[in-house]
């Protein structure tokens, strides 16, 4: 359905909406209680692919702003790389954006993961600089002091109804 | 307000207010030489809201569309004068605009008024804009039905099915056009969605114009459905499309079922397609029987509150299903190993319904009519009222002997019927009947028949009146399955004949239930029996299917579940506490099914009482009494969280602790509780909220990724 009227313009009003992937089918390894299993890409992308855009009733994943392949994970070295696209080169979100996709991995990932959030390479006006602020630490752990901040962010994380 | 769209609340009390002046105004008397008030009213809403139709990036578009059809809803005057002005301008949009989302929004606001003209009834010719635009309304909806949008076309599905109800709109050659896009988009669009919605929209149209539907959609059905099966599928690809096209015929003529002449045309249909399909031997045959199953299933749904349509397809049917399974069972008996598909279980458990719902809306003397000839056809194996009925050998269900066995299968069939028939409808023969069923669900050796029989058997005793017929039977079933039960290779079948004759009684308060339920509680302590016996709680609780519910007119009386806790929870609690260790996990088992359930109010109130064994269990070593408690415990934080804030440091404390056990359905089920903490009050909660979140990041890390997972969930709603 096309946005409200009146207040601000949505900058981007009619996305193209991709199909979500069905639930990850449950294996028989993976009912084996001796045997452990690795944290691989596809766990990672579950774990990000239903938060919420700011803007649109979507998911991340349904905006194609999350794709499977554009995450790389490696258990046994504790390393996690995200890449995301905005859906627009100037959109405004995508730092929001960047922030919701680090504070669910920080919330959902054992701590000695080291995580990397970044935009994927030319596809942003202002990659640079919003890479730079999702990879410091302590501007992260700010951010989220700022209590209005954190209430969109949960909003974003928060499961759809 | 309604464009700045700041609140729902005042948006829909905006638009009410907007609707009840125009009401007003369209209350006011038109003399020739005074304003017409109405008129300048609405004029000056169109001038307001009109131009905003036809912007181009569409900004305001639901707003001022919202405003115009609460204006003209109000009353038939309105309606004209906004339609006359709107109409012609959201058709031509609809031509401006190429992109499939706009348009889609265009046909919405289209919907829109459409709908307000199914309140004025038939279209007045002289007034209406609408009657005026025909053409090109058709056009534009047919367009939408052809577009490769799926969300366009059902929109266009919608807006056809709103037409279709106007009277008089439509006429005889756009009829046979909208049937013919209804029939293509049914079979062949690719997107489901779309197919289904198709088949409703034609099941909503099929009453209205029923000539029109069973002379042009079944006729091509019914081509498409045999063109599909005689050609021989080479490969896989082509097997797996020609499979879904035959399934979607079969899902289509069930969806037009919706009028008595339809449906007389669509079950010979149906039935001659299940006689072909049930002659394959191949992989997918039972799955294609089943699917033609599914599809009467809904016809004799649909066919319940017409009491002409209701004994057609009773007489159409019943027999014929019969028939094909006797014969098939006949022909086993004869020459074993044949393997039948329609003899296998889920096939069988498919039919169960179809008969069912044929038969549960039976007037009494049709029902009785129909009695009479399955009763015998069972017991004697009277055949002479089924549809081709030369048999290679006779029809004997109940006697004795192994090549007899796929002939008692159908004793199922004989559950569906009598177990649906309305109360007071005589059964003759019962006593022998009764007799016969006991027998063979203890002497059987197939678990599907000994099953069926046993929940035939508790069906009839269910509805049986009251007296000392009722009382005899009841104790040779008694003096049947004790010795059973006792020992020997038939205990679970002897259990299962228990079970289903204890809910038969719990349902209608019959006094020997407390002593059928004190054996079953003796049960839980048995080693091999127990945990059987344990989800046999369930079973009784529980609203089953196809036997024993009120939809087939058995003998339910009210709130028999709180009798059935009051009862027998308190000797639950004391079996528990006498148990031994390896059987304690049976009693907790039988009493989370009696409390899952309950109706929410009742557990609430006897929730205090019980919490303590719970905890308590919580200590107990045993994996499985953990597993059961918590499994107990999750649904009790959801429903009764302020009883359970009581309870919360333990619940904490003792939830954190079980997410570090080694096994690992243990780990999930405690995170699960963890999770389901979180619906205590956040005042509750919140001196608990940085231990908990502290604690859950080592589950964070557990080997095993569902544990993992469950372990996110809980972190991060806490």
């Amino acid at each position: 359905m096309v946005g409200a009227g009146g207040g601000a313009p949505l900058e981007n009003a009619n996305p193209l909406v991709y199909r979500r992937s069905g639930e990850r089918p449950v294996t028989a390894r993976e009912e084996d209680d001796e045997v452990a299993d690795t944290i691989d890409d596809r766990e990672i992308f579950d774990l990000i692919r239903s938060i919420n855009d700011p803007e649109h009733p979507l998911t991340l994943e349904e905006l194609n702003v999350v794709e499977q392949v554009r995450v790389k994970v490696n258990d046994a070295e504790s390393t996690v790389a995200v890449e995301f696209t905005p859906t627009i080169p100037h959109c405004s979100m995508a730092t929001l954006i960047g922030l919701s996709i680090k504070v669910k991995l920080i919330r959902s990932l054992p701590e000695r993961f080291k995580l990397d959030v970044h935009i994927t390479p030319g596809t942003h006006a202002s990659e640079h600089a919003v890479n730079k602020q999702l990879a410091d630490k302590e501007r992260v752990a700010a951010a989220l002091e700022n209590s209005h901040l954190l209430e969109v962010v949960n909003q974003c994380l928060s499961a759809r109804s | 307000q309604v464009f700045q769209t700041a609140s729902e609340k005042v948006e829909t009390e905006c638009l009410a207010a907007l609707h009840a002046l125009s009401a007003c105004l369209s209350r006011s008397v038109l003399s020739s030489d005074t304003e017409d008030l109405l008129d300048s009213f609405l004029s000056s809403i169109l001038q307001d809201c009109r131009h905003h139709l036809c912007e181009p990036d569409m900004k305001l578009v639901w707003p001022s569309a919202k405003l115009l059809q609460a204006a003209a809803s109000a009353s038939l005057r309105a309606y004209h004068r906004v339609t006359s002005s709107v109409l012609p301008l959201l058709l031509e949009q609809y031509t401006k605009h190429p992109q499939s989302s706009q348009r889609r929004t265009i046909m919405e606001m289209l919907l829109g008024f459409l709908e307000l003209q199914q309140k004025w009834g038939r279209v007045e010719e002289d007034a209406s804009t609408l009657l005026s635009l025909q053409a090109q309304v058709c056009s534009v909806v047919f367009s939408a039905l052809t577009d490769s949008s799926v969300q366009l076309q059902l929109v266009g599905i919608r807006a056809l099915t709103v037409l279709g109800s106007l009277q008089g709109f439509l006429s005889p050659s756009d009829l046979e056009l909208v049937v013919d896009h209804l029939i293509r988009v049914t079979l062949h669009e690719e997107d489901s969605q779309s197919s289904e919605a198709a088949m409703e929209a034609a099941g909503t149209l099929a009453p209205i114009y029923p000539k029109v539907f069973s002379g042009r959609m079944v006729p091509r059905l019914e081509e498409e459905l045999q063109s599909g099966v005689s050609s021989s599928e080479r490969d896989e690809e082509s097997s797996r499309d020609c499979s879904s096209l035959r399934q979607r015929c079969l899902q289509a003529l069930a969806a037009v079922s919706t009028h008595t002449s339809i449906v007389r045309e669509t079950v010979p249909v149906l039935l001659q397609h299940l006689r072909k399909v049930q002659k394959g031997r191949e992989a997918g045959s039972a799955r294609d029987v089943v699917f033609v199953c599914q599809s009467l299933h809904r016809v004799a749904l649909q066919c319940q509150q017409d009491v002409e349509s209701c004994w057609f397809y009773h007489q159409a049917v019943v027999p014929c299903l019969l028939a094909m399974a006797v014969q098939a069972a006949v022909q086993e008996s004869a020459r074993p190993l044949l393997d039948k598909v329609l003899l296998e279980e889920e096939v069988l458990a498919a039919m169960v319904p179809v008969i069912s719902a044929a038969t549960t809306h039976l007037s009494p003397e049709l029902a009785a009519q129909s009695v009479s000839h399955v009763v015998p056809l069972f017991l004697d194996g009277e055949v002479s009222f089924l549809p081709q009925n030369n048999f290679p050998c006779s029809f004997q269900p109940f006697q004795d002997g192994e090549c007899l066995e796929a002939q008692r299968r159908l004793v199922a069939l004989l559950m569906a019927f009598i177990c649906s028939l309305p109360r007071n409808v005589v059964i003759p023969q019962q006593e022998r009947l009764l007799r016969e069923l006991l027998a063979l669900t203890c002497s059987c050796n197939c678990p599907f028949t000994a099953t069926t029989a046993a929940k035939c058997f508790a069906g009839l005793v269910n509805k049986h009146p009251a007296g000392q017929q009722l009382d005899e039977i009841l104790q040779l079933a008694v003096n049947t399955l004790e010795p059973s039960l006792a020992e020997g290779p038939r205990r679970m079948q002897a259990l299962t004949l228990l079970l289903w004759v204890t809910k038969a009684l719990v349902l209608r308060y019959h006094p020997l239930s407390s002593r059928l339920t004190d054996k079953l509680l003796g049960l839980l302590g048995d080693t091999e029996l127990g945990p059987a016996a344990a989800d046999g709680f369930a079973l009784l609780m529980a609203e089953s299917p196809d036997v024993l519910h009120k939809g087939c007119h058995a003998d339910v009386r009210i709130m028999f579940r709180q009798r059935f806790f009051t009862d027998n929870v308190p000797k639950l609690v004391q079996g528990f506490h006498g148990a031994g260790p390896d059987v304690k996990a049976n009693y907790l088992k039988g009493l989370s099914h009696v409390l899952n359930h309950l109706p929410k109010p009742v557990l609430v109130t006897e929730l205090p009482t019980l919490l303590s064994l719970l905890l308590e269990a919580l200590s107990c070593s045993d994996r499985v009494v953990q597993l059961s408690t918590l499994s107990c415990l999750q649904p009790l934080l959801l429903e009764a969280p302020q009883i359970m804030s009581l309870h919360v440091e333990t619940l904490v404390t003792k939830f954190l602790s079980l997410t570090s056990s080694p096994t690992m359905a243990v780990r999930i089920a405690a995170l699960r509780c963890v999770h389901a903490l979180t619906s205590l009050p956040t005042a509750v909660l919140l001196p608990y909220k940085a231990r908990v979140i502290r604690a859950l990041a080592k589950p964070l890390d557990d080997k095993k990724r569902l544990v993992r997972k469950e372990a996110v969930a809980a972190r991060g709603e806490w």
